[in-house]
């Protein structure tokens, strides 16, 4: 039967996680966006809080069964909270998730346990390729058997390079199918370019350059039979386009609020239509977007191909957050360019997804 | 319930089952009363009242409520939106009724519906030449005189009127006010049976699209009605009447919030008219539609189908949601709105496109989906324009009365 309600628990889980987004995500962002610095103490809290542990299936450690679409319902507060510490607080998952769907026992073993213990410990994906040309699909860089080890080479970008990185899955081409391999993250040929970007600043990413990088052949994900990146992909695209939900509504909400304080010819602001209707399209675009996006988690917790679903959402999502946040600095007019109000960052970011396009957050 | 998207049995039963009426008998004649704009789409109106009325083939078990009935509007829009309106229902007067009569009244007025007399069709009339969306300035009056009400007054723009306001068994649902002082609290609804003297047919518009669907003026002149066929009571109070309980105009404005979701889902049901024809066209053609391919590789035909698919998706699933807040009895004018403005955007949008990527061919009356374009652009008009429909989504985000969002 159709149904658009989150269960009791998903319902508990999502005031548990926007209290926790609006007490102590949302006061530092400005400040973390400045300092282009992450709040080690938040990050600690969010995984106190289970946030990436529960996304683990409980044979791995997790706390229980995994849904995409709790995932979109978590994904999405936290955002709303600042997109940086959110891509923060759940890149353990970028190498959890899918060495927990498509390790080898051993790299189960060996990998799941980094992210289930005391402390908080990050981890990074590298998917993502300089040049217009690149294809998440059709990686340029290579992976290629050499006897028991397989040799890596090429370039990566937008990578999340946290201190202290538990995990590095890197995407290769082997023999034209994509495949994931863990990387030592201080291998000798792998040298990393700490990367400065216009959003998500918080954030720290790099770009990499794998000269030769060797690992042993048991380091590929899945090990021999191993991984699907289109499910991997699919994910991503599915978590990304919750966080963007979470940012255009940030926007949205903070855009509302000054358009009913700000006075304007005697009236507030909100009382004018050319104002008030593009807070309704925001409105009504958000929820189109979230709706899009919670038919694709529930596609993937299905076990359906949801590739065309996640993208479809994703491709409003990009749309709908860029328009959201454009639309909450027009709104504050001359404030809306000022760094003491939200908006300008929430713009940054936004346009962020037009880049993350390919970037699997899982 | 919990988020899902999943149909019911009884749903996907009703799906299938009404896509086939609309393929077979929609469709082939769907061109015929686009061009024969005034005529009553005889094939239609009989097979529809002989074999579709109450045909859905409906199992034990759950179903998906008004969700279902959305499904079912989107389908029939799929076959012909124009023939769709033409069908021989109670319609919004019917909904009117039901929303707002008492038991006698429903009796009285719809189970003439599920009778075995000669097709009947119910309307809703309220949009007068000064008062569209603005419908406390209604001019229209309605006067006591012993225990008839008698009305006066001038309305257009009233879908299904034709039939309703002269075929016997049939009835219009006239909003008219009591008290022109009085705002939106003098404003009553009273069902205006078929033949009625004093009612008389002005005319038909010709339209743009939905051309099978008969658009009336109705002029009423010293209209008498029995005193028992207001909807709701006959007080009207001042200044007082949100708390008025009163459900005649309320319960009237109420089934917008029913019909907005259902308009939305025939909104859809047009637009994937077109989205579906482009499909195949392209198949036809050979040419592939790639989900996957980097944005630096995508086509702007890919760029466009993708666009087209989200965004009648969207429509679909706020439709969905608007309606599936009824089934649980909670409020949903906020989401119905919301469904509504999107649906009628999105599916302008999509039949335009559709014309454009189809080429020559696309402008051509040789196919529909010109026809598709013009039907689709009524969705975005009637049942509160696009921007009544903003209006009322930014005065419920701001939550703001009317009086402080104009």
């Amino acid at each position: 039967m159709i149904g658009f309600d989150p269960s009791d628990e998903q319902q508990l889980i999502v005031e548990t996680v926007h209290h926790f987004a609006a007490d102590e995500i949302r006061p530092l962002a400005r400040e973390c966006d400045e300092a282009a610095k992450l709040p080690e103490s938040v990050l600690a809290r969010a995984y106190e809080l289970g946030l990436v542990a529960n996304a683990l299936p409980e044979s791995c450690g997790g706390g229980e069964e995994r849904s995409a679409v709790t995932g979109a319902l978590v994904a999405e507060e936290l955002a709303w909270g600042d997109l940086a510490i959110a891509l923060a607080i759940l890149s353990p998952g970028l190498v959890a998730l899918p060495v927990a769907e498509f390790g080898s026992e051993t790299q189960r073993d060996t990998v799941l346990p980094r992210f289930t213990s005391a402390h908080y410990t990050p981890a990074s994906l590298a998917l993502l390729e300089p040049g217009l040309a690149a294809d998440p699909f059709h990686p340029q860089a290579t992976a290629q058997r050499d006897g028991e080890s397989y040799v890596l080479a090429g370039r990566k970008c937008l990578v999340p390079w946290q201190d202290g990185l538990g995990a590095l899955l890197v995407f290769a081409n082997e023999e034209g199918t994509p495949q994931g391999f863990l990387v030592p993250v201080d291998a000798a040929e792998l040298s990393v370019e700490p990367s400065s970007l216009m959003g998500i600043r918080a954030l720290p990413t790099a770009e990499l350059a794998l000269d030769g990088v060797r690992v042993p052949a048991e380091n590929r994900l899945g090990g021999a039979s191993g991984s699907d990146l289109r499910r991997i992909l699919t994910e991503g695209r599915v978590a990304l386009a919750a966080c963007g939900v979470g940012v255009a509504r940030a926007a949205f909400e903070v855009a509302r609020d000054y358009a009913k304080e700000r006075e304007v010819f005697g009236v507030k602001v909100a009382q004018k239509q050319a104002i008030a209707f593009k807070l309704a399209d925001m409105a009504i675009e958000i929820d189109a977007a979230r709706l899009l996006t919670w038919e694709a988690a529930w596609k993937l917790d299905q076990g359906e191909d949801a590739l065309k679903a996640a993208t479809l959402a994703y491709q409003q999502v990009r749309r709908v957050a860029l328009e959201a946040a454009d639309g909450a600095v027009q709104v504050f007019g001359g404030h809306g360019y000022i760094r003491d109000y939200l908006p300008e960052m929430h713009l940054r970011n936004a346009r962020g997804f037009a880049s993350f396009e390919a970037l699997a957050l899982v | 319930m919990p988020i899902s998207f999943d149909l019911t049995e009884n749903a996907r039963l009703a799906q299938q089952h009404f896509h086939r009426m609309a393929l077979e008998q929609m469709r082939p004649i769907s061109r015929k009363y686009d061009e024969q704009e005034h005529d009553l789409p005889r094939e239609w109106v009989e097979w529809y009242w002989k074999h579709g009325r109450g045909s859905a083939p409906l199992r034990d078990g759950p179903g998906d409520g008004f969700v279902q009935v959305c499904i079912q509007a989107e389908e029939l829009c799929w076959g012909d939106a124009g023939l769709y309106l033409r069908t021989p229902f109670a319609g919004l007067g019917g909904s009117a009724v039901a929303a707002a009569g008492t038991k006698e009244q429903k009796a009285r007025f719809l189970s003439v519906f599920q009778g075995d007399g000669q097709p009947v069709w119910g309307a809703m009339a309220i949009t007068e030449p000064q008062a569209g969306s603005d419908s406390a300035a209604i001019q229209t009056t309605a006067e006591r005189d012993g225990d008839a009400w008698v009305l006066n007054g001038t309305k257009i723009f009233c879908t299904g009127g034709e039939g309703a306001s002269s075929v016997e068994g049939g009835f219009v649902v006239v909003w008219a006010t009591l008290d022109k002082s009085a705002g939106r609290a003098g404003i009553k609804a009273f069902v205006v049976p078929s033949g009625t003297p004093g009612m008389t047919l002005v005319g038909v518009e010709d339209k743009l699209g939905i051309r099978a669907s008969d658009t009336a003026t109705l002029r009423f002149e010293g209209c008498r009605i029995p005193q028992e066929n207001l909807l709701g009571r006959a007080e009207v109070k001042k200044k007082s009447s949100k708390a008025g309980g009163d459900k005649g105009f309320k319960g009237a404005m109420a089934t917008f919030d029913a019909s907005r979701p259902i308009v939305a889902a025939m909104a859809v049901g047009v637009g994937r008219a077109a989205l579906d024809f482009v499909h195949e066209e392209l198949e036809r053609q050979q040419i592939e539609v790639r989900y996957d391919a980097p944005p630096t590789r995508q086509t702007a035909l890919e760029r466009d189908v993708l666009e087209m698919e989200a965004e009648l998706q969207a429509a679909r699933l706020l439709t969905w949601r608007a309606a599936a807040m009824m089934n649980r009895g909670k409020p949903n004018s906020l989401e119905a709105s919301m469904a509504k403005a999107k649906a009628g955007l999105a599916v302008t949008r999509i039949t335009q496109k559709a014309v454009e990527l189809l080429g020559p061919e696309g402008y051509s009356r040789k196919l529909l989906v010109e026809k598709w374009m013009r039907d689709a652009k009524i969705n975005d008009i009637y049942e509160g324009t696009q921007q009544i429909n903003q209006l009322i989504v930014a005065r419920r985000i701001l939550d703001y009365p009317s009086s402080m969002l104009r």
